[in-house]
């Protein structure tokens, strides 16, 4: 038996759903376009939260169960806003080999916080990478999506106390 | 698209190509980007127009020149590669080209870094501009697809592909033939080509940098590979954490649509082909088949139990060929040049050649592309110029964390499939990590433990739970709070993963630990009666805040 649902309406009148809505036609508003969506909505808004997530369970028709679980299975999503600044600090093997760990030290100590977390005044968000196939200048850092080589525990700390600041 | 057409855009551009007698390449990959290479090339690209020849002079975007540590790289018609190059120095470069070089900032080619190498795969990195389909259809590309589709049967090309003797590159190593001979055969309604571009091992990049430096490569692999099991719509599954990728990518498949060549009735025949690109979101576990289906499919990336294979059964429950994006990086010039040629490079049960992202406690650290059956001891200490700092040699790691530690005895052995799984290791995808004395090999092992547990996705429990249990052992054990018994168990552990997990993640997660296991018991007892750490890395954790 055919269902005739209405088409849910977007959460708000921000346009940056008309970017969610348009991926989601080019998917044929179909569940397999599930990953595609929430990408598009995290490049959108940042992060993805209930709303979004409700809203695009119930456009491709799928249980908000496996939006959520879609959503916290893959490392790239996240549900929470990030700071205003952004610090990758690459944990892949050969960053690992070359000091990656006392980097990710130093800047927990200075910051107070762990892999993940914001600090308190929402500037800066501390995240670590699986890899970003910069091996060949390891270790390496993305400061706000600007991806630097050879960086040693100094120069990170430097740029930290820029941000914490400015 | 016809093979005139494709003629009469090669004609044009080597037309255009004829007027410019002086050329300065500079590198805009990844690699070299992060070293700002894009001001080094709007500085070649200014001072070529405060000069006015920009009608014979040409500054050029290109893909990765493999040097990666000595970036930024600009190579010019002359023959002489700059290295470590700035903004600055852009006038001094451009006066080179009617000069003698700067000498200040040659990197000399005529070391084994550059001439050990064998280039297929990377045949057009570092030459052609990654961004134009143009100047790669000049550098002789869709040649191979046109042959294809209009001088051989779907049949032909797949005994030229088994020919060739190519193994799958991603790591496992099945035959590729043998894949594209089993999917062509299996029935469907409709069947489909996924590239397997999701690079999750931490201290592997070349696909990247193939994806960043020849894109409509590895299209017109995927092409010609659709033509041959007869697939029609075709999916690139890609890391997200890639940006610059993915960005190429779409833009080739946008190229290569406008031409032609992607699309309905390609060449005139009645061959139509599709590609979308899928970005993964980072989960490592995606790389393995059934999993990448899944992800592709749009849900939680979990492995199923095979068979069916993908052959038979794979997206939307349909015969599905899925190769590594090396893989179909190498089916073009096997197409161009016959699969003899390719069988006669390399060992004989490994034929062709293999790229490695060289990196580590390395001199040259960097992507090379070596013939199969070459020597660790070349590679570390040939191409990758030793150690640095005067340190001692330790272990080479390869196929990341589904791969084994190699140490010294092993330097002479030759790097093929079956050598490697001998030792302990896999091939894996081609990552290759050097490691000096400086590194504690339990500390090496609880790091890739550490990986293989938190990326396991959890459907299976000997993975699931072994990998935790094991990763709590090797602390304890670099914590120098491990006893005898925990080795055993750690022993014990090793085998049951290997044996009853349900995909490749949990089955090779012992790996790092049994080849260290094999090679530095000595480490391991020293952590343990000693309650020493070797190479200095472990610290002794005051009692109470042990695992």
């Amino acid at each position: 038996m055919p269902s005739y649902v209405a088409k849910p309406t977007p959460p708000n009148q921000d346009k940056r759903w008309k970017l969610v809505d348009a991926t989601m036609r080019r998917q044929g508003q179909q569940a397999r376009g599930l990953i595609e969506t929430l990408h598009t909505v995290q490049e959108a808004f940042g992060y993805l939260d209930e709303q979004a997530l409700r809203y695009v369970a119930m456009s491709l028709r799928v249980p908000l169960s496996r939006a959520y679980g879609v959503a916290t299975f893959y490392h790239f999503f996240t549900l929470k806003p990030a700071g205003e600044h952004t610090c990758v600090i690459c944990m892949g093997t050969a960053c690992y080999i070359k000091g990656a760990p006392q980097l990710l030290d130093a800047v927990q100590r200075d910051l107070g916080i762990q892999p993940g977390e914001t600090t308190a005044d929402k500037k800066v968000s501390l995240l670590t990478a699986r890899c970003l196939g910069s091996c060949g200048l390891a270790p390496a850092v993305v400061y706000d999506q600007e991806v630097a080589g050879k960086v040693g525990t100094p120069a990170v700390r430097e740029r930290l106390k820029k941000w914490m600041h400015a | 698209m016809t093979p005139e057409e494709l003629d009469q855009i090669t004609e044009t551009e080597r037309e255009r190509q004829s007027h410019i007698t002086q050329r300065v390449n500079v590198c805009v990959a990844a690699g070299c980007l992060s070293c700002q290479s894009q001001s080094v090339k709007d500085a070649l690209d200014q001072e070529v127009t405060r000069r006015g020849t920009k009608d014979h002079c040409q500054v050029k975007g290109v893909g990765c020149m493999g040097l990666c540590s000595e970036g930024p790289l600009v190579s010019t018609s002359n023959g002489v590669l700059y290295k470590k190059v700035e903004a600055t120095d852009g006038a001094a470069i451009i006066d080179s080209l009617e000069g003698s070089p700067v000498s200040r900032l040659v990197c000399p080619t005529d070391v084994p870094f550059f001439q050990r190498q064998q280039k297929i795969v990377l045949e057009n990195s570092g030459v052609i501009d990654p961004d134009r389909i143009e100047d790669y259809i000049a550098a002789n590309g869709y040649t191979a697809l046109i042959k294809a589709l209009t001088e051989m049967t779907s049949r032909e090309v797949i005994d030229e592909v088994t020919k060739s003797g190519l193994r799958g590159r991603g790591g496992a190593g099945y035959p590729t033939g043998l894949k594209w001979s089993t999917v062509s055969k299996s029935v469907g309604t409709q069947k489909y080509v996924i590239c397997n571009a999701d690079e999750g091992d931490p201290g592997a990049f070349m696909d990247r940098s193939v994806l960043e430096s020849d894109p409509h490569r590895v299209l017109e692999g995927m092409l010609i590979a659709g033509f041959a099991v007869g697939a029609s719509e075709a999916y690139i599954y890609v890391r997200a954490e890639y940006p610059l990728a993915i960005k190429r990518l779409r833009n080739a498949i946008r190229q290569a649509e406008r031409v032609g060549l992607l699309g309905s009735d390609i060449c005139g025949t009645r061959f139509s082909f599709k590609i979308d690109v899928r970005l993964g979101a980072g989960a490592f576990v995606c790389g393995e088949e059934t999993a990448l289906i899944a992800s592709v499919e749009g849900k939680r990336g979990t492995p199923r139990p095979r068979p069916p294979y993908p052959a038979m059964e794979g997206l939307f429950g349909q015969p599905t060929l899925i190769n590594n994006v090396e893989t179909f990086a190498n089916i073009a010039p096997i197409i161009r040049n016959g699969g003899d040629w390719y069988a006669a490079i390399g060992t004989e049960k490994s034929k062709g050649t293999k790229v490695f992202a060289l990196a580590g406690r390395v001199e040259n650290t960097g992507l090379v592309e070596v013939p199969m059956g070459i020597s660790l001891r070349e590679m570390v200490y040939e191409i990758g110029g030793g150690i640095p700092e005067g340190r001692k040699f330790k272990a080479v790691q390869t196929g990341g964390p589904s791969g084994g530690c190699l140490p010294t005895e092993c330097l002479d052995m030759p790097v093929d499939y079956e050598s490697l799984a001998k030792a302990g290791s896999i091939m894996g995808s081609g990552g290759m990590i050097v490691m000096d004395e400086s590194s504690c090999m339990v500390d090496v092992a609880k790091y890739f433990m550490d990986f293989c547990m938190t990326e396991s996705c959890g459907k299976c429990i000997p993975c699931r739970v072994g990998t935790y249990q094991m990763h709590r052992i090797l602390t304890a054990i670099a914590n120098m709070t491990a006893t005898e018994q925990d080795l055993k168990m750690l022993e014990e552990l090793c085998d049951l993963l290997k044996h009853t997990s349900l995909c490749g993640l949990g089955q090779s997660a012992p790996n790092p630990v049994v080849s260290t296991l094999r090679s530095f018991a000595e480490e391991y007892r020293a952590h343990i009666q000693e309650h020493k750490c070797p190479a200095g890395v472990c610290d002794a954790q005051p009692v109470g805040e042990t695992a």
